[in-house]
């Protein structure tokens, strides 16, 4: 009988923006449950060095969902007529859903990139419904590393390689190739426009500078862990961000890029089982 | 140093059968310049079929990439740095510029990225 992994995968039927929505997730693991966010543009395979991981799953139950439009999780009914836009405002309601729909109490969530910049406002607004926020390649703000998101779909350009191409970059030269070309490939295979959608998010209406001060960590732990690679939400990024929010623990991951979990796993998990181990720790 | 690297350019290019196949959709002529020197690079369907050293008086040319000498030696670096190891760090840490037609660029951009990158000595 050949390797079977211990990933289970099922759907979760949620209203969201009073629509009926499918949402894929897939989990390992028993303990505390660990929600993860997958960065903008790609899916939550991102987490399957996590999922498989027993350092982790023997402590936690790992979650790790496709956003809608994302993986497998289709876009709502009438979606051909429509452009994709990811807010704040929507990004919430999604995770506190889901989570409420999936009835974990109190979780972790860890999310990267998007899903590290949703943590902070998580953290400004709904801290007392997780024991411990993780942010990772996560700031209130970042500056753009090209004028246009509009080259991500348009119809003389390929949406999926042009997003593999501009993500290259952020990855690390130290990461294994195999995880390199693993991470490009969710990349290319998003549908048409979704990249940019969550790009809106990322570059325009997350901007937070003028509300992360708000962050109170007595209520709930923030950690924030950015790689040294990444040009995108840099190292110093997450510092200045850290240095607005009191107790706000930062960590930069030497040879990591922008997608630690997904572009060289066994570097990340020297960063992320002492902050794991820590949040257990504190019960 | 740089000159004799990118003099190199074209056999580094052509010998890498999946670097050309990858290409095969781009037909331009594109600049890289190296602090005072610029190269003329011309593509047809992923081969490099001319490779021109300046000084040029009044060419054309459909997109130009452009950093210091200094930056090119980092970028080519068999581990590069931080912030000199993607064509896109070094623009937007101000190390480089990309300017002109974008479109066939982009449309490319593994293509040119990967043919920018194939100087880079092995680790």
């Amino acid at each position: 009988m050949a390797d079977l992994e211990p990933i289970v995968g099922r759907y979760l039927r949620l209203p969201l923006g009073g629509r009926p929505h499918r949402v894929y997730f897939e989990e390992a693991g028993d303990g505390i449950p660990l929600v993860c966010l997958h960065t903008a543009g790609a899916d939550g395979r991102q987490f399957r060095h996590l999922l498989n991981d027993t350092a982790v799953t023997s402590h936690f139950r790992v979650i790790a969902f496709d956003m809608p439009w994302h993986g497998k999780s289709l876009p709502p009914v009438g979606w051909q007529d429509e452009e994709y836009t990811l807010t704040t405002r929507g990004y919430v309601e999604l995770i506190l859903a889901f989570c409420e729909g999936l009835g974990v109490e109190r979780p972790v969530v860890l999310g990267c990139s998007i899903g590290g910049k949703i943590v902070l406002e998580l953290a400004r607004l709904h801290a007392t419904r997780f024991r411990a926020l993780v942010g990772l390649e996560s700031a209130d703000y970042q500056a753009p590393w090209y004028d246009d998101t509009g080259w991500l779909h348009r119809p003389d350009v390929h949406g999926g390689e042009i997003a593999g191409a501009l993500m290259s970059g952020l990855i690390a030269p130290q990461s294994p190739s195999e995880t390199r070309w693993d991470t490009l490939w969710m990349y290319m295979q998003g549908g048409p426009g979704v990249f940019k959608g969550d790009l809106f998010f990322y570059r325009a209406d997350g901007d937070f500078r003028d509300r992360v001060g708000e962050i109170d960590t007595t209520r709930c732990p923030l950690y924030l862990l950015t790689g040294e690679y990444d040009f995108s939400c840099t190292p110093a990024d997450t510092e200045r961000t850290a240095a607005k929010i009191k107790g706000a623990r930062v960590t930069v991951m030497k040879e990591i890029g922008h997608f630690p979990m997904s572009e060289h796993p066994a570097q990340f998990r020297r960063y992320i089982l002492p902050v794991l181990d820590e949040i257990r720790a504190r019960g | 140093m740089i000159a004799a690297v990118l003099d190199h350019l074209a056999e580094l290019v052509n010998a890498d059968a999946a670097l050309v196949r990858r290409g095969r959709y781009l037909s331009a002529t594109f600049l890289v310049q190296t602090g005072a020197i610029s190269w003329l690079v011309t593509v047809h369907e992923g081969r490099v079929t001319k490779l021109e050293r300046g000084p040029f008086l009044m060419r054309a040319w459909t997109f130009a990439v452009r950093a210091t000498e200094d930056a090119w030696q980092r970028f080519w670096a068999p581990v590069p740095a931080a912030g000199w190891h993607d064509l896109f760090a070094m623009t937007k840490g101000g190390h480089a510029t990309v300017e002109g037609d974008l479109r066939p660029l982009m449309a490319n951009l593994r293509y040119v990225k990967d043919v920018l990158a194939k100087p880079r000595r092995s680790a």
